[in-house]
């Protein structure tokens, strides 16, 4: 990383969908607020996590990344260049060089064309003819991903769920994009063979030195990918920081939340980890509570929760680039403790909270 | 205590015929249930898991399934018994959890109603005793404002509603067996930790005993008391939760735990997943099920795991189904529990 400038740039990325009604004329009544000011960026190589509950705004922001969908509002810079209104034919160089890994391989793979087919249609699409001609790069790229070259003309129902991530994995690598954004790649996999991909994504990832972006609810598997790592709550990021720093020492609330929530295999009935219970459910991204966002699920929140909204900065005693977004931030290195909410006291004052927006 | 356990599965085959022929399903299954314990079974897709606790149940549609064995609940046998007996059991005496609690749920009657009505059909109850149960035990369920939350739809729930909902439908005649299958996979840890927590409170409060079925390994060891290990139809390995996650003694259980990432291991220690695939269960391999992927059938040697069944030989309710001498399991077994801990 000899330049300064990171690959890619995001600055207050903001993304609103309108939610329509009204009679006799249809008019704009609300919005769910899915992604609401995200600061961060990802340098070249690098590997960045985004963490979160569903409707935490993490599948949107990968899809406004990649220009998918249209910003409402912040800055998404690429190599310096601003592409967050960008035409589609000044996106067309920038998309070869962005490519997206997405969650269902029986959904994302057209059942009627052949592998090689899948595989070669970037190339296709941006007239890219690579020497020795595209049949050899996809034979190739399947050799790359752990697939035989000779599966090139079988169609997509005849892979596993595995397999089939590996194509969409070898499609992504088709034009040697220099970033990947993975919106939950393994999730639909089983545990035997989600490890085999997490362990082809990592050895891409070094050898080729492609940057992630890699979006996943498992914190254990974001831990084992990610160099750094981002968690979401509602729309907002609300702690980044190193991998190390951020499951060693985590400063927000809801860090250490859902770092206890996650199963521990242990034979014993004792957990050596902390334990906290949060109360409730999400609240509805359409009315977001004030100021900051998890205070209605938090056990440290005071009137200035609700009133001000905690800046995503450094906070005493992180060190540099750790930055959490909290009023009062844990101690570091705080010892565990037993926090138990009780669901039934704490979710009866916060009236309807039926969730509306999944991602 | 009597000697008899509560549920009691010999041999279970549950097999279904399909155009290409043969699925056997679940292939000489047997375990014991103890009133007021849970059983954690394990297992990736296709290994049978739901499969066995849907004839438990007597789910299976009996045009196009084949299913033998014994299955024996509190002494009774639910493979012989009629439909009529099985309906007056089921939601009463053993009740189940779905996966998926919005399609699990009807979208047109409230909540209330789909509680009470399980009530209703079985103790005769008024509807207004029932709608007064129904409150009663979406309170006990953690439910806030449980009146008034009565009368909504299943949609005007969360999901982490649903699925208590769901517990409070399971739960709504004190039945002595809860089958929860993968009750809180489609949910977020957050609300996973919490409706784990009720299970555990609910089952100390009313003695139920759960059949608790899912594919991680780390909800197992919060919840169950005793584990088995499923693979291609059969059991592969049983034992209490501390001899199956302490001192694994199958090849499979080893590679489950090595896939695992984890919030403590080494980050720069690459993960060593399973090789291969899961298999068809209408041409399943000869031999040992899991041979094909098994790193260690070298070590048994003379192509006896591609020949031969390993029987599952149980001392007290703990074995493995493996050709690897006791000795060479014992060793497997450290090595990999230390290049996990690091």
């Amino acid at each position: 990383m000899s330049s300064t400038t990171p690959l890619l740039d995001v600055a207050g990325l903001t993304k609103h969908f309108p939610i329509m009604g009204g009679f006799p004329i249809r008019r704009k009544i609300g919005a769910v607020q899915a992604v609401d000011g995200l600061d961060f960026s990802v340098a070249e190589g690098e590997s960045l996590g985004l963490v979160g509950e569903s409707g935490c705004g993490k599948s949107t922001t990968g899809r406004l990344i990649t220009r998918l969908l249209e910003p409402t509002g912040g800055r998404i810079s690429y190599r310096g260049k601003d592409i967050s209104h960008a035409s589609r034919r000044e996106l067309a160089p920038i998309r070869s060089e962005i490519q997206m890994i997405f969650q269902d391989p029986y959904a994302s793979l057209n059942p009627r064309q052949t592998v090689g087919k899948i595989i070669s249609g970037p190339m296709e699409i941006n007239d890219v003819n690579p020497p020795g001609g595209r049949e050899k790069r996809v034979r190739e790229l399947l050799e790359t991903v752990g697939l035989n070259p000779e599966h090139y003309n079988r169609f997509p129902h005849e892979f596993s769920g595995g397999q089939r991530q590996r194509i969409g994995v070898a499609r992504a690598l088709a034009l040697e994009p220099k970033l990947i954004v993975a919106d939950e790649p393994v999730s639909a996999l089983d545990v035997s063979i989600q490890a085999q991909v997490v362990n082809l994504l990592q050895k891409l990832q070094q050898e080729l030195g492609i940057a992630f972006v890699f979006i996943a609810h498992d914190l254990a598997v974001v831990r084992h990918f990610s160099q750094r790592v981002a968690v979401m709550y509602l729309g907002r990021i609300v702690e980044i920081a190193d991998r190390d720093e951020l499951y060693g020492n985590p400063r927000h609330p809801y860090t250490r939340a859902l770092l206890s929530a996650v199963p521990e295999v242990s034979p014993d009935d004792t957990p050596t980890r902390e334990r906290i219970r949060l109360a409730g459910d999400v609240p509805s991204p359409v009315n977001p509570p004030s100021g900051c966002r998890f205070r209605t699920r938090c056990w440290k929140a005071t009137d200035k929760c609700a009133s001000e909204t905690p800046p995503l900065a450094r906070v005493d005693g992180s060190r540099a680039g750790h930055l959490t977004a909290c009023h009062y931030p844990e101690a570091a290195g705080d010892p565990g403790e037993e926090i138990i909410l009780d669901p039934g006291i704490a979710a009866a004052g916060s009236g309807t909270d039926t969730v509306v927006a999944k991602d | 205590m009597s000697s008899t356990p509560f549920l009691s599965v010999r041999d279970l085959r549950v097999h279904f015929s399909t155009e290409d022929g043969m699925v056997k399903a679940v292939d000489g299954l047997s375990f014991d249930l103890a009133h007021g314990k849970t059983l954690g079974i394990v297992g990736e897709s296709g290994s049978g898991k739901s499969v066995t606790n849907l004839a438990v149940l007597g789910l299976h549609h009996p045009d196009h399934t084949e299913v033998s064995g014994e299955i024996l609940l509190d002494g009774q046998d639910l493979l012989t018994a009629t439909e009529r007996e099985l309906e007056r059991l089921r939601g009463n005496k053993m009740a189940m959890i779905f996966q998926d609690a919005l399609a699990s749920l009807s979208p047109y009657h409230s909540i209330g109603r789909q509680i009470g009505e399980t009530y209703r059909k079985h103790t005769g109850a008024s509807k207004r005793d029932a709608r007064a149960r129904a409150v009663e035990m979406l309170r006990k369920v953690g439910i806030p404002q449980p009146d008034l939350r009565v009368d909504d739809y299943p949609h005007q729930f969360s999901g982490g509603m649903r699925q208590r909902a769901m517990i409070a439908m399971a739960l709504v005649c004190n039945p002595e067996l809860l089958i929860a299958d993968e009750p809180t996979t489609a949910l977020d840890v957050t609300v996973q930790a919490q409706i784990m927590d009720l299970l555990k409170e609910l089952q100390q409060e009313t003695g139920t005993s759960i059949i608790f079925i899912t594919h991680d390994l780390g909800v197992i060891a919060d919840i169950a008391d005793d584990v088995l290990v499923m693979y291609g139809g059969k059991c592969v390995e049983r034992g209490t939760k501390q001899e199956v996650l302490r001192a694994p003694q199958h090849p499979y259980t080893w590679g489950l735990l090595g896939s695992m990432p984890t919030l403590e291991g080494d980050v720069d220690v690459p993960l060593s997943p399973i090789p291969g695939t899961p298999p068809s269960l209408l041409n399943p391999p000869t031999g040992c099920r899991f041979h094909p992927r098994c790193t260690f059938a070298e070590q048994v040697g003379g192509g006896r795991c591609a020949a031969e069944q390993p029987p599952l030989e149980l001392v007290e309710g703990r074995g493995a189904a493996c050709h690897l001498t006791g000795e060479q399991r014992a060793r497997f077994s450290a090595d990999r529990a230390a290049a996990r801990a690091h």
